[in-house]
């Protein structure tokens, strides 16, 4: 037992949990579904679980410092539907510089929230709920209500969601899911090792004590806001690249089903616990959850939102109740620790803020 | 005496200086605006969100929210229609559908009074769930051929010139307005809303209090839902949705704080008015729906950012006069 307790802390346990809990779903879905376990499975979650798990990236960092973007949905909707109809007048643009735009677009309207709760003290779901049916408005106005075709895209995006990284074995990682990964990769050592992304978790545990012991805190919360901004803008590019067609209503729900991925993934709404990969799991359980209720026979597909409203509450529920009673006994064992004069433990793993 | 214009420096009056100013563009612009036909009407197109952003202003006060609303009323609504497609008689499919919004209430507040999750994840689970239950209930089909009298009671005045949803607004508003402002559980609602901590030291049943607020929104809301569903004559698994945006928007622009504690029903009952009188007022001149919304959410952010950078600027003024004061003083 100490050397779980040594090795782990409680939120790596909780996000091995959440590991364990997808294993025990895809086994349980493969009894029940014929020929579940094929490589077409895999694709078709790995490609609808990329832009959510891009988006719930940002909105992590967002919740970590005890803020909420609910608009993110929107921005997503506008970059796609923005960047789609660019593309369509101009076929000729690289696609780099693509990329670049939906995230700069994505990276203002986040700097706009940003500067509302940062420095306008305006709390974060008054900005966001403001902002999410504000940048539909703008959307929709400068729209007139047209869509953006599939045909009228340059062909590299429409053939883009097909397209492999590489193969490992039998499945074959697309390129937007192994964008999505190296997103999650990224932020996950930002958030563990870089001093900023330290901050994000103690301005989220304490914000009177973060602004005590000088912590830039209006700048952090602020970067936090345009790089969800910029996540969803990129969001908003694979979004584009994955449907094609876009209308003015696109990307709508993604704000809460990006806050459920986050907070099924061990996210705590309160700020200061969680971490970009939980957030992704969380992603993947929600996914697979509903791919495979679509697939299964012995109830209605209808069945999926109300299931998924009862993993949220579970999910968080034990987060609050088993993870509580775990780390009260990882603290009294780090002050038995201490108390008998032996150097204490080392405190790593992103999880750890409490 | 000096007449008293304290009034007009707090939040209160600050929105009743803009409803005149809407209320009054519109009047000179349109003929006939100010009618009773007209102003029953304009209630009447969102009444069921008004009646929900009653019950909503006691849950913000309490420092707490309810995302789920909206699917409650959808749920009960969907409850109520498929109760009724099975054969039952209209006036118990109607109490099925508040029972499901009772239950759906006790539900959130388990969760939230006993387990002790916060709210916004226990409604925001539910704005999930409770949608999902209301497409289990119809999946993709509509209910409608209810009685011709339920009907009537959503569409037809039932007293002079008032439908049976407005009547209930404004019993459910006189209630709301005694027990928030003239009760002693109103005064309970603010305690806890103020500080959690303080109320259940000085011995505020802080526990009890939140359950009875949660269990009641559900159930207003189911009743709106099922009001909302005489008025539109059929019910639909996506019923009401998205209304829980517009209905927290109108209590916030109330001046009621997001974080509790302060706040009054007249703030929002103000705030109501706004919003219909300027949605109106913007509909005749042929602005689309969207950019009403969107100059809502506009009103929303500044109803908060205004008060701030004001009292950023009083607050910098006050320094700069002391220390004027210092100088002089010192010289």
């Amino acid at each position: 037992m100490n050397t779980i307790r040594r090795r782990f802390q409680p939120e790596q346990i909780r996000e091995l949990v959440l590991i364990a809990l997808i294993i025990g779903i895809l086994i349980f879905f493969g009894t029940q579904i014929d020929n579940y376990f094929s490589p077409r499975t895999f694709t078709r979650i790995s490609t609808s679980v990329a832009v959510i798990a891009v988006v719930a990236v940002g909105q992590t960092l967002v919740i970590l410092t005890r803020n909420i973007d609910l608009s993110v949905g929107s921005i997503v909707g506008f970059t796609a539907y923005i960047v789609g109809t660019i593309l369509s007048i101009n076929n000729d643009i690289p696609p780099v510089a693509v990329v670049l735009m939906a995230v700069a677009m994505g990276a203002v309207m986040g700097s706009i929230n940003g500067l509302l709760v940062a420095y306008g003290r305006v709390p974060a779901i008054i900005v966001t709920l403001g902002t999410l049916a504000i940048f539909r408005t703008v959307l929709v106005e400068i729209s007139g209500a047209n869509s953006v075709l599939t045909n009228e895209l340059p062909r590299w995006l429409v053939n883009l969601p097909p397209v492999n990284a590489f193969t490992l074995g039998p499945l074959d990682i697309r390129l937007l899911f192994f964008l999505a990964v190296v997103v999650v990769i990224i932020f996950q050592l930002v958030v563990s090792y870089l001093p900023w992304g330290r901050r994000l978790y103690a301005i989220g545990s304490n914000p009177d004590a973060a602004r005590v012991a000088g912590f830039p805190a209006q700048r952090i919360i602020f970067t936090a806001f345009v790089l969800s901004g910029a996540l969803a803008g990129l969001g908003g590019f694979m979004f584009l690249a994955r449907f094609g067609n876009i209308t003015v209503v696109a990307g709508q729900g993604i704000e809460l089903q990006s806050v459920a991925a986050a907070v099924v993934g061990g996210v705590n709404i309160n700020g200061g616990l969680g971490s970009p990969f939980g957030a992704f799991l969380g992603a993947i359980l929600i996914d697979v959850l509903d791919n495979s209720l679509i697939r299964w026979l012995a109830i209605s597909e209808f069945w999926r939102d109300a299931l998924l409203g009862l993993l949220i509450l579970l999910a968080v529920a034990t987060d609050t109740v088993i993870m509580n009673r775990l780390r009260k006994v990882w603290a009294r064992h780090e002050l038995q620790v201490s108390g008998d004069g032996e150097p204490p433990v080392e405190k790593g793993g992103a999880g750890y803020a409490a | 005496m000096r007449p008293d214009w304290s009034i007009f420096r707090r939040w209160e009056g600050l929105l009743l200086i803009l409803l005149i100013l809407i209320v009054g563009y519109n009047a000179l612009s349109t003929p006939g605006y100010l009618t009773v036909g007209n102003w029953v009407n304009l209630f009447q197109l969102s009444i069921e969100k008004i009646i929900v952003a009653l019950i909503m202003t006691f849950i913000i006060i309490n420092a707490e929210i309810d995302l789920s609303v909206a699917s409650v009323m959808g749920f009960s609504a969907c409850m109520m229609g498929f109760l009724f497609a099975g054969g039952m008689p209209m006036e118990w499919a109607i109490a099925g559908g508040l029972l499901a919004g009772f239950v759906a209430g006790l539900f959130n507040s388990f969760w939230i009074g006993i387990v002790g999750l916060p709210s916004l994840v226990v409604t925001l689970a539910g704005l999930i769930g409770y949608r999902g239950l209301a497409y289990v209930l119809l999946e993709d089909r509509s209910i409608g051929e209810f009685p011709a009298w339920f009907d009537r009671l959503g569409q037809q005045p039932l007293i002079g010139p008032f439908p049976l949803a407005l009547i209930v607004f404004f019993v459910l508003l006189i209630f709301a307005i005694i027990v928030l402002q003239y009760s002693g559980f109103g005064r309970y609602v603010y305690v806890i809303g103020n500080s959690k901590d303080v109320a259940r030291y000085s011995g505020v049943r802080v526990r009890r209090t939140k359950m009875i607020l949660f269990v009641v929104s559900s159930t207003v809301a189911a009743l709106a839902g099922i009001l909302y569903a005489a008025r539109l004559g059929a019910v639909r698994g996506d019923m009401a949705l998205g209304f829980e945006l517009d209905i927290i928007t109108m209590v916030l622009l109330g001046g009621v704080s997001i974080f509790g504690g302060t706040g009054t029903m007249w703030g929002v009952l103000l705030s109501v008015l706004i919003i219909l009188n300027l949605r109106n007022g913007m509909g005749l001149a042929n602005f689309s729906g969207h950019v009403q919304t969107g100059v809502i959410g506009v009103l929303l952010i500044l109803s908060v950012l205004v008060p701030n950078l004001a009292g950023t600027v009083q607050a910098a003024l006050k320094r700069r006069r002391a220390r004027t004061v210092e100088v002089v003083a010192a010289e």
